[in-house]
């Protein structure tokens, strides 16, 4: 049985990631579980310099799901050059380092002080609905896309994911142009652009009034996207978008993903990626599947 | 490694109005524990997924019991207040840094309102030297007697006048004018300004436990996120609630 995948000649062990922002660079699950358990850890969005995120509430339970405003909080590519990839290195699981900006230059600037670090692949998040400045503005409009991952391209000597937002009229036409301008691999979704308001202060709940949702209740409608982008571009395809077990997980890699992340469920259940890890593997022994490559986009 | 624990409710009832106090088995996380500090309860529900974080209200080491007392605000505290005794809820913790505690005794003036009441009271247990308690309520005080067994002087104070001082519990400490070594608080955050406000011109140093919006309660979606600018610092930063706090200095947060 081999559970192992590869995207863009890097081979993962399991097809099992995280979502960015969800694991933070893997310090406090590492307290869960033997984070060499993973195919890859997908970390939290790396910046130029510290950002600071977004005003408080950031975080609002909906039904079956969340919103967050964080506003990718973090501290900024030296801080995590120094304490991150170390720390990481230590685990047998492949280095993803999402990669966020204001601007293109920030963005190349990012990719650039990685690309000779010891990481394994990019994921240009293009796709945040919480900053106001670059993020997804990048993401809704394909020509934009395309230039954006061109430039990074340039600077890029990591296979170059591209992770897009769902906010758009038709995902496959920013898929095809991410492909065009060099993308590797693209991941989707990012969070769907919602809101709250809280009836009692007849206000917005989140300080910044929108937030991303995600969480089990977006499950269907990323499914969908995945088994859309599947049929329009021949690159790989990191699915994920409320995926918690691995019912779910399989279902995104029947509707063509090459490998699923778990975002939201994190919060809920600590385990729940090794317990996905272990459901997929149980799910090949039981019906006789030697690689997973057989039931990857199976569905017509 | 970081354990789930599968607690057992040991005890459970309803206090007054919305809040409810629940006694559950789980020596693992008591013989740990201080005071301040919290635990994520996680709901078990599809429609609320999200653990809920409640500090703990008293930790009763010897037996192994931890004691929560929580206000019903949604579906998770309301799926907690409908357990029975001898139901299991799962939890993680100890989390988050608690108060700091002198070892010499002090004078102290510890003030809670409303459902920031609670996590003081495990907190008064451990203080040496003289503490008076400022519990701030709108309607019916909450956890008087508790508190009194601590040794604390406890002033009650309720918004409608049902009870005790008629007033805010601050605006009593004020008129008191006690002095203090240390001031200790938990309450909403515009009470938690005020009291900041009033220790720095009284020149007394405060621990405030303060409360914002958690996914995960470890420190990992940076959710609850509060401005925090620590000595010697030119700028700040976005430090965690869950993680480097619930407890901060009044003199660190910019609120």
């Amino acid at each position: 049985m081999n559970t192992s995948v590869n995207i863009a000649g890097v081979c993962f062990k399991n097809p099992v990631t995280t979502a960015s922002g969800t694991f933070g660079s893997g310090k406090e699950y590492s307290e869960f579980f033997d984070l060499g358990r993973l195919g890859a850890v997908t970390v939290k969005g790396v910046a130029t310099t510290e950002w600071k995120g977004n005003n408080c509430p950031r975080i609002a339970e909906t039904y079956g799901g969340m919103l967050n405003s964080v506003g990718l909080q973090n501290p900024g590519v030296d801080y995590f050059i120094k304490n991150d990839i170390p720390f990481l290195r230590k685990y047998d699981t492949k280095i993803i380092v999402n990669i966020c900006g204001h601007t293109v230059s920030e963005y190349c600037e990012v990719t650039e002080r990685l690309s000779d670090e010891d990481i394994d692949l990019f994921e240009l998040n293009i796709s945040c609905p919480n900053v106001s400045a670059g993020g997804i503005t990048f993401g809704t409009d394909a020509k934009m896309a395309e230039t954006v991952v061109s430039e990074v391209k340039k600077y890029a000597k990591k296979p170059l994911i591209v992770k897009l937002t769902p906010n758009v009229t038709d995902i496959t036409e920013i898929a095809r142009a991410v492909v065009s301008g060099g993308a590797d691999a693209v991941s989707l979704i990012n969070t769907l652009k919602g809101m709250k308001i809280d009836i009692n202060t007849r206000k917005a709940f989140l300080a910044n009034k929108f937030g991303g949702l995600s969480g089990p209740a977006v499950k269907p409608v990323a499914l969908r996207m995945v088994y859309e982008v599947n049929k329009a571009v021949d690159v790989p395809i990191i699915g994920m978008g409320g995926i918690s077990n691995t019912e779910d997980a399989l279902e995104f890699i029947m509707a063509g993903a090459t490998m699923i992340s778990v975002g939201t469920a994190n919060f809920a259940n600590p385990y729940a990626t090794v317990e996905i890890v272990d459901g997929i593997k149980e799910y090949m022994e039981k019906n006789n599947i030697k690689d997973l490559s057989e039931i990857r986009g199976i569905i017509e | 490694m970081k354990k789930f624990i599968f607690a057992e409710v040991v005890e459970i009832k309803h206090m007054i109005e919305d809040i409810y106090d629940m006694y559950v088995y789980a020596p693992e996380i008591a013989k740990n524990a201080k005071p301040g500090q919290f635990a994520e309860i996680y709901t078990g529900l599809g429609e609320a997924i999200l653990p809920r974080p409640i500090s703990f209200c008293e930790i009763i080491k010897e037996k192994g019991l931890i004691r929560f007392c929580f206000r019903v605000v949604g579906k998770g505290t309301k799926h907690f207040s409908e357990m029975k005794k001898g139901d299991k809820l799962r939890l993680l913790g100890p989390l988050g840094n608690g108060f700091e505690i002198p070892d010499a005794p002090q004078k102290s003036i510890v003030i809670g309102g409303g459902i920031g009441i609670p996590p003081l009271l495990e907190l008064c247990k451990h203080l040496k030297g003289e503490v008076h308690v400022f519990l701030g309520t709108r309607e019916e005080p909450i956890l008087v007697e508790d508190f009194e067994k601590t040794g604390a002087i406890v002033h009650v104070c309720t918004e409608n006048g049902c009870t005790g001082y008629h007033g805010y519990a601050i605006t009593l400490v004020d008129e008191l004018n006690i002095p203090a070594d240390m001031i200790y608080s938990c309450g909403p955050k515009i009470m938690l300004k005020i009291v900041s406000d009033w220790a720095k011109k009284k020149n007394i140093r405060a621990q405030v436990s303060m409360e914002e919006r958690m996914a995960c309660g470890i420190g990992v979606c940076c959710g609850c996120a509060i401005k925090i600018q620590k000595k010697g610092e030119d700028d700040w930063h976005s430090l965690k609630v869950c993680k480097d706090g619930p407890v901060f200095w009044n003199d660190e947060v910019i609120w």
